[in-house]
């Protein structure tokens, strides 16, 4: 009876979970998935196929921009745990009480405003009459205005300064665990600086490292705003690939094609980062 | 120089803001000594063995280590190691890992660190675990693996930070003795730090007594006992009841003193030059007083009194009893032999104490309370 009444209860509270994942989640890719199975061959005629997909192969633009989102977003993931990880460090272990608590909060100020407004914030910097450019013409270093928009390094700069956040919370939730007197032991036992970084800080925060990559690498991936403000029309994002199918071309089956393709290489890249870090994705989820 | 001490501190002094944490200490440890510093939490101990390891820089003062100042050498260049209080072995790496941890970084070669580690773990009895994780091992366990990854480094000095805090009783009780028995297997140069006196008194050679940032005292387990030179030991090391009079006169070296209340009492001075007319502190030891029910049987002892049972703390062989003097209204410690004469004892009961003048020692009164 009691047994009864307590899986009741466990079910009950499971109930808006399981409702969420299998309504937003399970049956949307489910019906994308179909969607991107059926080949069009006439009007209002499909057949099930895997044609949307040899499309994907058989144009070099598709798998190059494929291939170029998941490089640009392994390299903003990389390059944002080497700006993130001294951020955090210096957060997590050199201060303390109030300072520490202004240190994280100014890491939390720019998501206050939208990721829109953000951008376009860049965008006035960089933009050839932008702040940036006047700022070199007055000082003499450039002899005309110069633009600086809608390159890869725009693109990269604002990736990394849209995931920041996500890299720096889950390492300074990780660096903050570690024992000072590690440390100390460390240099006691005759260690240097990078030796103490590459044999005791590194390996503990590992998880948080990994966590953290996991999480800016899909938002990197996934970012259709960033690389098409900053990038321009040229930005090549697979992103903006699968909003041309869908809302430019109508073609519904090539975009849902091209979802499927993004989710297999992001869970392909990840599967690939946990392995050679010797992570598995619940310990690094339950560790931050 | 054959007789150059290990380490030795001169004037070493250490101030944070307006606080001054250690004040002048200046001492010295010779080769293969256990010495203990022993001092309540915020004496400055911790201080202290911080500045020795170099995590911290004194603020006035030299530091030697086999004669050499090592003021500007960096911790990681140091001879000495330190045992944390905490242990602080690495959880990344297992027990081998963290005993070569310092060949390492010294760049020793795999194959002689891999020798060395297993020697150095059977020297502390723990051969054949260098690839199990560190969690593997029990509380005692990891202490000896905290020594072997110190004592692998063969430091001139080995500076333990109260490692036994975090362990329970008995194995506290054990690891007491092994520390003892490693110090002397390695004839290495213990510093050890605590504030449980026990720890102190079983284990050291030397022992420091610290408080307010200075040593009160230095001497061996049985002189800070017997002779305590403060009245801060005094209270400090070992029980001791505490009484207030007032000096009266000195008679064929032993001194004669009243309590408020009129009780005349004798002591010996514990070497502080005291004058009549002060005000003084006079300790007794509660293994000191001799009980009977009989008050004829204690008459001869030179100070006695008579009092009521408070209350009777049995814990077997050192089983207390805190008695009220009749005379003074002054709560009084003292051992309760279990040779069964006392074995009915109730509270309330009325009982006849008294103690001899050799084995009360006498301190001028600072005016404020401190120790136990």
């Amino acid at each position: 009876m009691a047994n009864d009444r307590a899986k009741l209860t466990f079910w009950l509270l499971l109930a808006p979970l399981m409702i969420w994942l299998l309504t937003l989640i399970v049956l949307p890719h489910l019906g994308m998935f179909l969607v991107s199975l059926r080949e069009k061959v006439g009007v209002r005629e499909y057949e099930t196929s895997f044609a949307n997909y040899a499309v994907f192969f058989n144009e070099p633009l598709y798998w190059n921009t494929f291939a170029r989102t998941a490089y640009m977003s392994v390299t903003a993931t990389a390059l944002t745990l080497f700006i993130g990880f001294p951020i955090a460090y210096y957060i997590a272990k050199l201060t303390r009480g109030r300072t520490k608590t202004t240190l994280f909060l100014m890491c939390l100020i720019p998501f206050w405003v939208s990721e829109l407004v953000r951008t376009f914030g860049w965008m006035i910097l960089l933009r050839e009459t932008g702040v940036i450019s006047n700022v070199l013409q007055y000082l003499g270093l450039v002899g005309g205005p110069v633009e600086m928009l809608y390159n890869d390094a725009a693109i990269m700069t604002g990736l990394v300064y849209t995931s920041m956040l996500f890299m720096v919370v889950p390492l300074v939730t990780t660096l903050d665990s570690l024992d000072d007197s590690l440390i100390e032991a460390g240099y006691d036992l005759g260690a240097s600086g990078f030796a103490i970084l590459r044999e005791i800080v590194i390996p503990h925060a590992m998880p948080g490292i990994v966590s953290g990559c996991i999480v800016v690498f899909m938002l990197s991936l996934g970012n259709y705003l960033t690389p098409i403000l900053l990038g321009g029309k040229d930005s090549l994002w697979f992103t903006g690939l699968i909003y041309n199918q869908f809302i430019t071309r109508f073609n519904w089956e090539l975009g849902s094609a091209f979802g499927f393709l993004l989710l297999g290489l992001s869970s392909l890249i990840v599967f690939v980062g946990l392995k050679l870090s010797r992570q598995s994705l619940g310990k690094t989820m339950a560790q931050t | 120089m054959p007789n150059t001490p290990d380490l030795e501190c001169r004037a070493i002094s250490k101030s944070f803001d307006d606080f001054k944490a250690v004040k002048d200490v200046s001492f010295s440890v010779p080769q293969g000594t256990f010495f203990s510093i022993l001092g309540p939490s915020g004496c400055g101990k911790t201080t202290l063995l911080r500045m020795i390891a170099g995590f911290q820089k004194p603020t006035g003062g030299d530091l030697l280590i086999k004669g050499n100042s090592v003021l500007e050498v960096p911790p990681n260049k140091r001879p000495v190691s330190m045992v944390f209080q905490h242990l602080a072995l690495f959880p990344m790496m297992n027990i081998g890992a963290n005993v070569g941890f310092g060949l390492r970084q010294r760049g020793v070669n795999k194959t002689d660190i891999k020798k060395q580690v297993e020697r150095v773990l059977e020297r502390v009895g723990l051969g054949g675990v260098a690839d199990r994780p560190v969690s593997s091992l029990s509380g005692g366990q990891k202490q000896r693996v905290a020594i072997a990854r110190c004592m692998v480094l063969e430091p001139d000095v080995l500076l333990l930070d109260e490692p036994l805090g975090a362990l329970d009783l008995k194995l506290r009780e054990h690891m007491k003795i092994e520390l003892k028995q490693l110090q002397s297997e390695f004839n290495t140069t213990f510093v050890y730090i605590t504030h449980d006196q026990s720890e102190a008194l079983v284990m050291s050679d030397q022992i420091a007594v610290m408080n307010h940032g200075v040593f009160e005292q230095v001497g061996t387990a049985k002189e800070l006992y017997y002779e305590p030179a403060t009245a801060f030991v005094a209270g400090f090391v070992g029980e001791a009841n505490r009484l207030r009079a007032t000096f009266k006169s000195a008679e064929g070296g032993l001194l004669q003193m009243v309590t408020p209340e009129g009780r005349a009492l004798g002591g010996v001075d514990a070497g502080q030059g005291l004058s009549p007319g002060e005000t003084v502190e006079v300790f007794v030891r509660p293994e000191a007083v001799r009980l009977s029910r009989n008050a004829a049987d204690v008459a001869q002892m030179g100070n006695t009194g008579q009092g009521r049972v408070e209350n009777i703390l049995f814990n077997g062989a050192n089983s207390q009893l805190i008695l009220r003097d009749q005379a003074t209204g002054a709560e009084m410690n003292m051992a309760l032999p279990q040779t069964g004469e006392f074995r009915d004892l109730e509270r309330g009961a009325e009982i006849a104490f008294g103690w001899d003048p050799q084995q009360t020692r006498v301190y001028r009164s600072k005016g404020n309370a401190h120790g136990k």
